[in-house]
Formats: C-alpha cells, structure tokens, sequence
C-alpha cells in the first residue's frame, strides 16, 4: 500500500447487456491512497462500473487491474446489512467469514464500534437504526477488513442533509487515519467535490468519462467557501448539463 | 400486549368455552355430553394414574419426534430447490403434484411397511407436515431480496457460509411459521394413526374409550389431545420468537 506506483488501473473498459451498450472505452488510473468521486445522470452505468471494479460484475472490453495485495471492500447503495443479525453480528461477519478468532474478532468490533461512535449499539438489529446509524454499520462492516481500496454506491443518498455531512466528515476522517483508496458514485456535485481528490464526470450514451479533475480542495473544509472550490463546482455542473442538452441524433421525421 | 392482558384474555376466553360446553351439555344431556366441570374433574384425577400419563407421553414422543425430523429434512430440502434453479426446476413438479394429496390415505401402505409400532405413525405425521414446510421453505427462498446475495457476494465467502449466514437465517422465519400452523394437522393425523392397530397413545384412548360407551373417559382424551395440539402449537411459537427476533422488531414497526 506503501508502494508510490500502486494504483488501481481501469484500462478502455466496456460493459454490454445484450447487444445494449452501457459503458465504452473507460480508461482512468487512481493513485494509492487517493480518492474518486464518480458523478453522472442516473442510469448511465456508474453504478455498473463500481461492480465491475469490485469484480462482482464482469467487463465486455479491457479490463481492471489492481495490485494483488490489494483487498477491496464494498458498500452498496441500500447498505445491505443483515436484518437477523444485531450490529455486532453485522460488523463481525467479514473477519468470520475469514475465519479469524473469537477473541479478535471481538476487539475489532468494540474498536470501531468507538471508531464510528456506535457505541451502546451493538446489541441493536438494523431494523432499530436510523438510516444515519445504518450507513455508519455499513461504513464499519466494510472498513474491519482494512481494505485497500472502499467502493461506494451513492453511500449517503438516502440520508437528510446534516446526518449526510455528519457521515461525509466520518468518512474524511477515517481516511486520514488509514489513507485507503476510495471511490464513490454520487449524484451530488458538492458530495462528489468534497469528497474526490479526483472528480470524473461520466455521460453520453453508452456512457464514458467526459471530464477528469484533479481536486485540491479535497478534504478540506475550509476550501468549502473558496472560489477555487465554487469554480470546480461550476465545472463539474457544466460538463452534466452538457450532457443533458445534447442534440439528440436521430431526429424523427 | 403485556403478559396480563395476554392472561386475561385466555382466561375469559377458556371461561367462555366452558359456559358453552355447559349450556351444550344441558341440551344434550350426560351421555352425548359430559358437563365440563365433571369432566375436568375427572381429568385431573386421570392423570394421577398411570395408564393416561402412558397415552400423553406415547402421543406427546410421536407428534414432537415427527414434527423434528419434518423440520431435519425439509427445511434444507426447502432451501436446496428455492436457491438451486436447475435442481428446482426437475424436483418441484414431483413435489406439487404429490402435494394436494392427503398424505394420511398412505397410513395403511406405512403400516404395512413400516410396522404397526412408532415407527409408522411418525413417518406419516412426518410426510404430511415436511410438505408444508418443504413448501414454504422453497417459497421463502425465492423471494429473497437479491441484495442480500450481492450483499453477501461483496463479502466473499464459501457457498457453506452462504448458507450459515444468509440462507438459514433468512428461510427460518417462514419455516417456523409453517411448522407452527401445520401443528394443528400434525395432531390431527396423530389422532388418524393412534385410531387403530395400536394399544397406546390418545387416540387410541378416544376411540377404545368410544367403543366401550365410556363418554366421561372419551372426553378426558379430546381434552388431553387439545391440550396436547395447543402445547405443540406454543411450543413452536416460542421457538420461532426466540430464533426470529429480528422478525418480530420488524413486523411491530
């Protein structure tokens, strides 16, 4: 993770179903330890190329390349915890899964238990969480294996705006201490500003990367109410709205 | 609802139950129909002799060994064709065609083959309820929320932990469900069974005791078959709220 070259690599990625075409010639490379937030209008397959680099989904055309050491921990858009199993059970499942021991799969779960101030929780089912609580387990389940790189479906879209920036600053933190690689799909400009070292807007049909950003305000809150961090708002907006006003091609007579 | 509502309905419930009884039993006078209090009375002093204490644990051992060895089978049978498509697709016509059925017009081809002792009489109290939570089971399964299997899958574990973490806990709910509501018919065919070729078990009891003209002794085993449904029947009620807690936070929502 230490290695300076290491870098997840997507390399002209393309996804069909069927004879439909959804993703075309994708190619992008992020950094160890760096972050990317990808934004696009709903349905053009972000959420696709998140499960592809997760290698839950497979690709039609090139491919993705990570280090091999490399583990890598996802966070679905609905959280996906377990309804029968309490917080504990939720959070623990990943390091039983690998058949790690009682006793340190224990520790590892009041650890970020306080990590994530859900202390007092973990006897609770997922059902008896708030939706803020939920994402926080969601946000644990996937960080108790050390992951080197997170992957996130719109984590924080179903949330209200002051738990989501709660959860937004959880995130940054977090990140401080342990430096993972994480990618995230948003549909949010200022989330996926905030969030991403890197911003690539992705559109068109099939959809493919349209504009990459190298982001200095990342991570950084007073950037909040700099120009600089207005500018990359107004830019990532533009390259959306582009898409969206786009002549249509085939113009019916 | 608190436990002294619960009490106090039972009980004005059972109240009720008697007046009825009572008010049938002046109709039809003692030999068609015993008054309650009489029948209570005897009933208590029959189970201070051994010969009924015998019949209540013959019938008791059978209904409870049967009911667990349908719960043994069918409720990994159940999960096996609702998660296996291409095993479904040749075992569930077998399953339906065979399921409308009255499993107990089989108890003379049981008794032939399997003796008139134990054996018999649980293989058939088995088979009529291990369909119905074959059934349910299966039903259980397919209905699935497919994110728990995407859940899972980003997880990464063996088809074995699969089936400890996911598939288990999520079919339990439906198949305690269908063990508790098929109790009734499993006492139901218990009686069928017990009503010939056999010494022992209430049944057995209810008819000798018919044949005899004893109505006061006749009723003292419905009483104790009833009793015996409704032990079975809580028995598995408590055994599905302890084992699907979960559940239960869910549906007080």
């Amino acid at each position: 993770m230490n290695d300076v070259s290491a870098a997840a690599r997507v390399e002209t990625l393309g996804k069909r179903f069927g004879r439909h075409m959804v993703l075309s010639n994708i190619s992008f490379s992020l950094p160890a330890g760096s972050s990317l937030s990808i934004i696009g209008p709903s349905g053009c397959g972000k959420s696709t190329l998140l499960s592809i680099i997760a290698g839950l989904t497979d690709a039609s055309d090139g491919g993705v390349s990570l280090p091999s050491s490399w583990k890598t921990a996802f966070i679905l858009q609905d959280y996906g915890l377990f309804p029968w199993k309490t917080v504990r059970d939720n959070l623990e499942l990943p390091l039983q899964l690998r058949g790690t021991g009682r006793r340190e799969r224990f520790a590892a779960v009041t650890d970020m238990l306080r990590e994530l101030g859900l202390e007092g929780l973990e006897q609770r089912f997922p059902v008896q969480l708030s939706g803020g609580q939920r994402q926080r387990v969601a946000i644990g389940r996937a960080l108790i294996s050390r992951p080197d790189l997170l992957l996130m479906d719109e984590p924080f879209a179903a949330l209200d705006a002051i738990t989501r920036e709660h959860l937004q600053n959880l995130l940054l933190d977090v990140w401080k201490r342990r430096r993972m690689s994480f990618m995230l799909v948003t549909h949010n400009v200022a989330e996926a500003v905030f969030l991403g070292r890197y911003v690539m807007v992705m559109g068109g049909k099939p959809a493919t990367k349209k504009l990459w950003l190298d982001n200095p305000c990342f991570g950084d809150a007073s950037c909040r109410n700099s120009d600089a961090y207005f500018s990359l708002i107004r830019k990532v907006h533009d390259a959306l709205e582009d898409g969206e006003v786009r002549p249509v091609p085939e113009a019916r007579s | 609802m608190k436990p002294f509502d619960i009490l106090f309905r039972y009980a004005v419930a059972f109240l009720a139950l008697l007046l009825l009884w009572q008010i049938g039993a002046w109709i039809l006078g003692p030999y068609l129909l015993p008054a309650p209090l009489e029948t209570l009375d005897a009933w208590v002093q029959s189970l201070k002799e051994p010969v009924m204490r015998g019949h209540i644990q013959s019938s008791a051992f059978r209904v409870i060994s049967a009911m667990a060895l349908a719960l043994i089978v069918a409720f990994p049978l159940g999960i096996l064709l609702g998660y296996r498509r291409r095993i479904d697709r040749y075992v569930s016509p077998m399953v339906f065609l065979t399921y409308p059925l009255p499993k107990i017009v089989l108890l003379p081809v049981f008794l032939t083959l399997f003796g008139l002792g134990d054996l018999s009489k649980i293989l058939i109290i088995a088979l009529t309820t291990g369909y119905q939570i074959l059934v349910v089971t299966r039903d259980g399964i397919r209905q699935l929320d497919a994110r728990y299997l995407d859940a899972f899958r980003t997880l990464g574990g063996t088809p074995a932990q699969l089936v400890r973490h996911v598939l288990v806990p999520a079919a339990l709910p439906s198949a305690m469900t269908a063990l508790k509501v098929s109790s009734g018919t499993a006492v139901a065919v218990l009686f069928m069974a017990e009503s010939f070729a056999t010494q022992s078990g209430l049944g057995f009891l209810i008819m000798d005791a018919w044949g005899r003209g004893d109505q006061l002794e006749m009723f003292c085993g419905i009483l104790s078959m009833s009793l015996l449904g409704l032990a079975v029947y809580e028995l598995c009620h408590i055994a599905e709220r302890t084992l699907c807690r979960w559940k239960r936070l869910e549906n007080r929502r």
